[in-house]
């Protein structure tokens, strides 16, 4: 067994933060667990990747394009910016509350219309599944728990080979005490938003 | 979170947490540092930990002082690292060349922290020559994992050959992530002592000469041990032989079947009898290696000199690419050669046409305001704004455009004064805090020698922000039980001699436009200090005061004045209006001074 996630986002989304919940998930799982992790100056506001990759046999941290399993996507025009990492069969998770850049938000340029952004996904792949991750995040107590929704969307994917429980005791291990039953909550919202 | 003191057990780290644990588990006793991406999370971590461990550990003026402080501590018999990035080894090789003819008394790891593809770099040049210009032994690690246990073989060689050894690493293990075997704790020894020789330590002519041969035979010794090196071995069999280091060596193993690896650990010097037997029983070989060919020209001397006429295929060959860091997909260059993976066929990148999303500065950053306040003190003068390496440099995107040249730490300020030498146009210097300590000072000095008339603006925000808020001169060091006073800027300019200097709070973006006025009337040299903390810095340190700007609609005559002249990511245009993003916006009133009608207040 080997398995790619190529989490996209924007910095200050909690793109590093999921990308070590689901690594060590993986680690206590006694998977070999290879990652990298975009730092420095992309960080500022910039797109941001940060790749997980577990299984028997995985030492490289990078994985080729078009070979994602799948693609987590923290922002829309990142998921869709982002979709040559994999192919027509890998899975793709769309949060789809966008982050506007800075030249958008100025008015300098445009934000292309969520349905666009949608079309130019199924376009290619039969196997989106999207969520407002952010709107869960604000039911769950607060915005900054997207991450949670997004981890917990991903334990509910098809075929996702780690176990729900694994996951969320990655997450509780990895945020701060008073967070906690925060980020529990929005888990449970992102995971019941894709189950069902 | 990962605790790198922790005793025993198995931890995800990221490649410079795991050389943080090797150095606790070598027992080093030293470490100094200048930050810089790859390698800046080793400062942050030793900052944090360093005393606990046992060790001491400083950020240093710049990478040259890193250097010689820690050559000091390995002269003294303790065990030093100094680390780095790439183009931080340009500034520190001038201490490295004769470092390695004195050599050192205890170990001593010089780690540089390359870049290929130049994720946060100015080029993405190959330190690895620097082990053959300075005759330094030079091992490179492929994983995390591998990274922490090379730590502690590299310590021995360099105790064994009494030189310093190059530790080299790029990006993708330096931010790799994997899992890491904890061992046993070693212990520092303190204090050392330095024993005086003349002939070794003191490098005039008639000793260097000495030291030249006696380095030299000394690297024959390091030879002898790399041929021996377990760093050094072969995996699998088969006709084909693939010659691979460093992280290149992760996407052979995994995505390369059929062929025998030789994995190369200890790079310098070679192990030029072991390359020798590796390629006499190949059909032929591929040597797999980001940037120059390094090995692949090395590899070809060899079986020139052995008489081996088996073929080397690589770079010179053009089947493996020189620029930009490799992925696994590059090994299609050498499919015809090896069996490598077939890669699933990527899905076509959308046609929809999305916005770009380059890196910028943050919200309410000052640099902001500092870029503002010169553009309208400016107006339609020919100028060249000569930048620098920092966040600022950031400043070089729509709408500031404020950098038309910048190469290297420093290296703006000095430029500005041959711009002014050699042309009529009016240099401005933006060179950071940090940077200014590091390489700025000389610079301002040589413009006051040689009567250059340039502007140097000192964006002081109070940190090293674009590595993640290290302390600099300027601003003390709390650290490590080590308390000093931070070095005023403004009365060092003052010092030395500049008649004009003006410290302006660059959120007072009208004050700060009227100093530049002043600078740019000035005959002479002319220095602004835009000081004011770094909002991101103030946001970790939970100090930031809780304030918004707000837009009062009524006022509003829609300008957009302060979307043109600060572009702060907290102003968004809704429609025809400007409305502030309570999310991002940090009231630092920017907007509301540049604002002609007033119509922007700050809420606290």
């Amino acid at each position: 067994m080997k398995y790619t996630i190529q989490i996209v986002g924007v910095g200050g989304q909690g793109v590093l933060l999921a990308s070590m919940v689901l690594g060590n998930a993986a680690m206590n799982r006694g998977y070999k667990v290879a990652m990298s992790e975009v730092h420095g100056m992309a960080q500022r506001g910039g797109s941001v990747l940060s790749t997980v990759r577990f299984g028997d046999d995985v030492i490289s941290p990078l994985e080729a394009d078009g070979c994602a399993d799948l693609i987590m996507g923290f922002e829309p025009t990142e998921t869709v910016r982002n979709l040559p990492l994999g192919n027509r069969d890998t899975l793709v998770l769309m949060n789809l509350d966008p982050v506007y850049p800075s030249m958008v938000a100025a008015g300098f340029e445009k934000y292309p219309e969520i349905d666009d952004l949608i079309k130019s996904v199924t376009d290619v792949n039969p196997n989106m599944v999207t969520l407002d991750a952010t709107k869960l995040a604000i039911e769950a107590g607060k915005a900054v728990a997207a991450n949670a929704v997004m981890i917990g969307a991903v334990a509910a994917m098809k075929d996702f080979p780690l176990m729900k429980e694994d996951l969320l005791e990655a997450l509780k291990a990895q945020v701060p005490e008073k967070f906690l039953e925060l980020n529990v909550k929005a888990f449970e919202l992102g995971y019941a938003a894709v189950k069902n | 979170m990962s605790d790198l003191l922790a005793r025993e057990g198995k931890q995800l780290l990221l490649g410079n947490e795991a050389i943080v644990r090797g150095l606790f588990e070598a027992g080093v006793d030293f470490a100094s540092t200048y930050p810089g991406t790859p390698s800046s999370e080793i400062g942050n971590l030793l900052e944090k930990l360093a005393s606990d461990a046992g060790m001491y550990f400083e950020f240093s003026t710049n990478e040259k002082v890193a250097m010689e402080v820690s050559a000091a501590a390995a002269s003294s018999g303790l065990r030093s690292f100094v680390f780095m990035k790439h183009v931080g080894l340009n500034v520190a090789a001038d201490p490295m060349m004769t470092l390695a003819y004195s050599g050192v008394t205890g170990g001593m790891l010089i780690l540089t922290a390359d870049d290929p593809s130049a994720h946060s770099s100015q080029n993405e040049q190959d330190n690895r020559y620097y082990s053959q210009l300075g005759l330094l032994p030079m091992v490179e690690p492929s994983t995390p994992a591998e990274a922490k246990e090379m730590v502690k073989a590299a310590y021995a060689i360099s105790e064994e050959t009494t030189l310093p050894v190059l530790f080299r690493t790029t990006t993708r293990v330096n931010h790799a992530r994997g899992v890491v075997d904890l061992g046993e704790l070693g212990t520092p020894k303190g204090k050392g002592h330095f024993e005086r020789d003349v002939v070794r330590f003191v490098n005039i002519p008639a000793h260097a000469r000495v030291n030249r041969k006696r380095l030299l035979e000394l690297m024959k010794k390091a030879a002898a041990l790399s041929e021996e090196s377990p760093l050094n071995h072969v995996e699998g069999e088969g006709d084909v032989g693939i010659i691979t280091s460093g992280v290149s060596y992760t996407y052979v193993k995994e995505f390369v079947k059929g062929a025998s690896i030789l994995k190369l650990g200890f790079t310098n010097p070679l192990p030029e009898r072991k390359i020798a037997e590796f390629i006499k029983s190949k059909k032929y070989v591929i040597v797999v290696e980001e940037l120059e060919p390094f090995l692949e020209d090395q590899v070809l001397r060899i079986c020139a000199q052995s008489s081996i006429s088996v073929p080397v295929y690589g770079k010179r060959s053009g089947h493996l690419p020189y620029a930009w860091e490799f992925s696994p997909r590059t090994l299609e260059g050498i499919s015809e050669l090896a069996d490598v993976q077939r890669f699933r066929e990527s899905m076509p990148a959308t046609q929809v046409k999305l916005p770009g999303r380059p890196p910028t500065l943050c919200a309410g950053c000052p640099h902001r305001g500092m870029y503002a306040a010169t553009k309208k003190a400016v107006g339609s003068r020919d100028v060249i704004y000569c930048s620098d390496i920092g966040c600022y440099t950031l400043g070089v995107a729509s709408p500031f455009q404020t950098a038309d040249f910048i190469i290297c730490m420093g290296g703006g300020a000095g430029a500005a004064g041959g711009f002014a030498a050699a042309t009529d146009q009016t240099p401005i210097a933006f060179i950071g805090d940090s940077t200014f300590f590091h390489a700025g000072v000389p610079a301002l000095v040589n413009a006051l020698f040689n009567d250059h008339k340039i502007i140097m603006v000192i964006l002081d925000n109070r940190t090293t922000a674009m590595t993640g808020h290290q302390p600099n001169p300027g601003t003390g060091r709390e650290f490590g039980g080590i308390q000093t006073e931070p070095i005023d800027i403004e009365k060092l300019v003052r010092g030395i001699g500049v008649k004009y200097v003006e410290e302006v709070d660059p959120y007072d973006v009208k004050a700060a436009t009227k100093a530049m006025k002043g600078a740019l009337e000035h005959d002479g040299v002319a220095v602004i200090i835009s000081k004011c903390p770094c909002p991101l810095e103030l946001k970790k340190r939970r100090m930031l005061e809780a304030k918004r700007c707000e837009v009062d609609q009524s006022k509003c005559i829609q300008c957009y004045t302060c979307l043109k002249m600060i572009a702060c990511p907290a102003l968004i245009k809704k429609g025809e209006s400007v409305e502030t993003d309570p999310t991002q916006c940090i009231g630092c009133g920017m907007c509301a001074n540049v604002c002609p009608k007033d119509a922007i207040e700050v809420r606290r």
